[in-house]
């Protein structure tokens, strides 16, 4: 068996009650866990904690140089180690973190306070009336929805550049289109299930297209190329067309 | 007082060499450059690239002389030649195929004295299908956040090589002497192919039948088969549908959609999937199903979980 439990055992939390740590690990059923991924990864299975301050702590330790990969995702963190790293060593680090609560949300003020961004944005795709149509609203109300959400960089997926947003408010959460289309270009706004996300060019989509955005949020000439990182606040902002 | 007198000695030296290129007179079934890849970006969704075959890929450029991410062409099933402009060694790894310049066979095509404009031809690989070109000194192409590799995921990286595509060559090193019997890496030699695998991340969301029928299926290589990665066939898992929610995946990752016949991530596998993983190649043999061909026999055997414990 490769799984390994990393909060501290029971006994180890209900005898340390001031740690600011024992709520978030008393319950088994919220403890993170470790899954081996490879020659040399883990894979942090975070249940209660949240995977992208948990990788932002990761990344804060000086043993991260021994790092190639933490990827955030919804509710995980991959590490992928440098050939050499020892993975049982990077085990019991990353269990000491977990222990410590990195993640969890009495740590919620620990890393760096998160950024906001603003992103303009022309309400105007082809999928604005079909939304407000589900919705059972007004495109004008959609936009309204959309801009008035606190939208939160989740994670990097899919094709380079391309954030998942999360915060999506629930009258405009729709199933994916059925057909997805070719090719979207860079800088359409779009949406599907609790999330939306701003398309970096050059990929497929099969999200509701709802708005376009002349900001630019990836390029690969700049260093770095994301604009956006995981927990930034993302806040759209309506332009007229 | 022309311009190259006022350069700094390593402005000139690298002036001298700006005339020497390689010039592709036929790309063959699909040829790109390749470095180590762009590793380190997976959090910004940039898949890693590199060679499918990187043992095949290092050793082209040590032959060389090269630094190991020295970029250099891979080339699939064959069909590549080229010309230089200036009289280089080279080396060609990998897969092993016929190896001609101008219509001659070499014998040894592991390090070869290549003749400013005759032509070098790779033929089609006897067993396995990406076969390695390294230039002396190494060829130029543009870098996408730092790297020369092309991704075919995701377009990243110089242009896929064609016919007519010329790219610059950097200083010529010096060739160390590498015992040529020793030059080789291992690619599938037909009949049936073993690859070691660790357990996990998920693979406890599959019946102990499934697992089972992982280990003791001869599973075939299908034509759907790429840099990306190898679809699998054979009697399917019955994992079905699972709800997971997207994660990091590495490659060698053993992913099963519901169809229940797994696909295994290669060089340019996206950086997260949704589908349960539920074991991963072993690094040494990722590059040996980077040279799988459609057809080839496929058994997965579970590496030992952990290296042996040294006594205290």
């Amino acid at each position: 068996m490769t799984d390994i439990s990393t909060a501290a055992a029971s006994t180890a939390a209900t005898t340390a009650p001031a740690s600011p740590a024992a709520p978030a690990a008393a319950a088994a059923a919220d403890r993170a866990v470790l899954r081996r991924a490879g020659d040399r990864g883990w894979l942090i299975d975070c249940r209660a904690l949240r995977p992208a301050q948990l990788a932002t702590a990761i990344r804060e330790r000086r043993w991260a140089r021994e790092l190639r990969e933490v990827v955030p995702a919804a509710r995980t963190v991959l590490v992928v180690a440098e050939d050499g790293a020892g993975m049982d060593r990077l085990a019991a680090r990353l269990r000491a973190l977990l222990d410590e609560g990195a993640g969890g949300p009495g740590r919620a003020g620990s890393a760096a306070a998160p950024r906001t961004v603003v992103i303009p944005v022309r309400y105007d795709g082809p999928d604005l009336a079909a939304v407000a149509e589900r919705a059972g609203v007004s495109p004008e109300e959609v936009a309204r929805l959309h801009t008035e959400a606190e939208h939160t960089v989740a994670f990097f997926g899919f094709a380079p550049g391309f954030a998942y947003l999360d915060g999506l408010p629930e009258p405009l959460r729709l199933p994916r289109l059925t057909s997805p289309r070719a090719r979207v270009p860079a800088g359409v706004v779009a949406i599907a299930g609790n999330q939306s996300v701003v398309y970096p060019g050059g990929t497929p989509g099969g999200w509701h297209q709802i708005g376009t955005t002349t900001t630019r949020l990836w390029d690969v000439t700049a260093e770095p190329p994301n604009r956006l990182s995981v927990g930034d606040r993302v806040v759209f902002r309506a332009v007229g067309s | 007082m022309t311009a190259a007198a006022v350069e700094s000695p390593r402005a000139s030296a690298r002036h001298a060499g700006a005339d020497a290129r390689l010039t592709v007179a036929d790309a063959g079934m699909g040829t790109s450059v390749q470095d180590l890849g762009r590793p380190g970006l997976a959090h910004l969704g940039v898949p890693a690239a590199g060679p499918a075959d990187r043992r095949g890929f290092t050793l082209a450029n040590r032959l060389v002389g090269n630094p190991e991410n020295t970029p250099a062409l891979e080339t699939t099933l064959g069909g590549l030649v080229v010309t230089l402009s200036r009289s280089r060694y080279v080396a060609v790894t990998g897969a092993p195929a016929p190896v001609t310049v101008d219509g001659v066979p070499v014998s040894e095509p592991a390090l070869v004295h290549l003749p400013a404009g005759a032509r070098l031809a790779i033929g089609r690989p006897w067993a396995g299908c990406r076969t390695y070109l390294a230039v002396s000194g190494g060829v130029e192409a543009e870098r996408v956040l730092g790297s020369a590799s092309r991704d075919s995921l995701t377009g990243l990286g110089p242009e896929p090589v064609r016919a007519g595509t010329v790219l610059g060559i950097g200083p010529a090193r010096p060739v160390p002497a590498v015992p040529l019997e020793l030059a080789f890496s291992p690619v599938p030699g037909g009949g049936s192919m073993t690859a070691r695998f660790r357990w996990g991340p998920r693979h406890d969301l599959f019946s102990a039948a499934d697992r089972h029928r992982l280990t003791a299926t001869a599973w075939r290589v299908s034509a759907q088969c790429d840099r990306v990665g190898a679809r699998l066939t054979g009697p399917p898992l019955s994992i079905g549908s699972v709800d997971l929610a997207s994660e990091g995946t590495v490659r060698g990752a053993i992913q099963v959609p519901p169809s229940g016949e797994p696909i295994v991530f290669l060089s340019d596998h996206p950086v997260t999937g949704g589908y349960p993983v539920i074991g991963v190649l072993t690094d040494a043999d990722c590059d040996l199903l980077g040279q799988a061909v459609p057809g080839d026999e496929l058994r997965l055997v579970p590496a030992p979980s952990a290296t042996p414990r040294r006594s205290p």
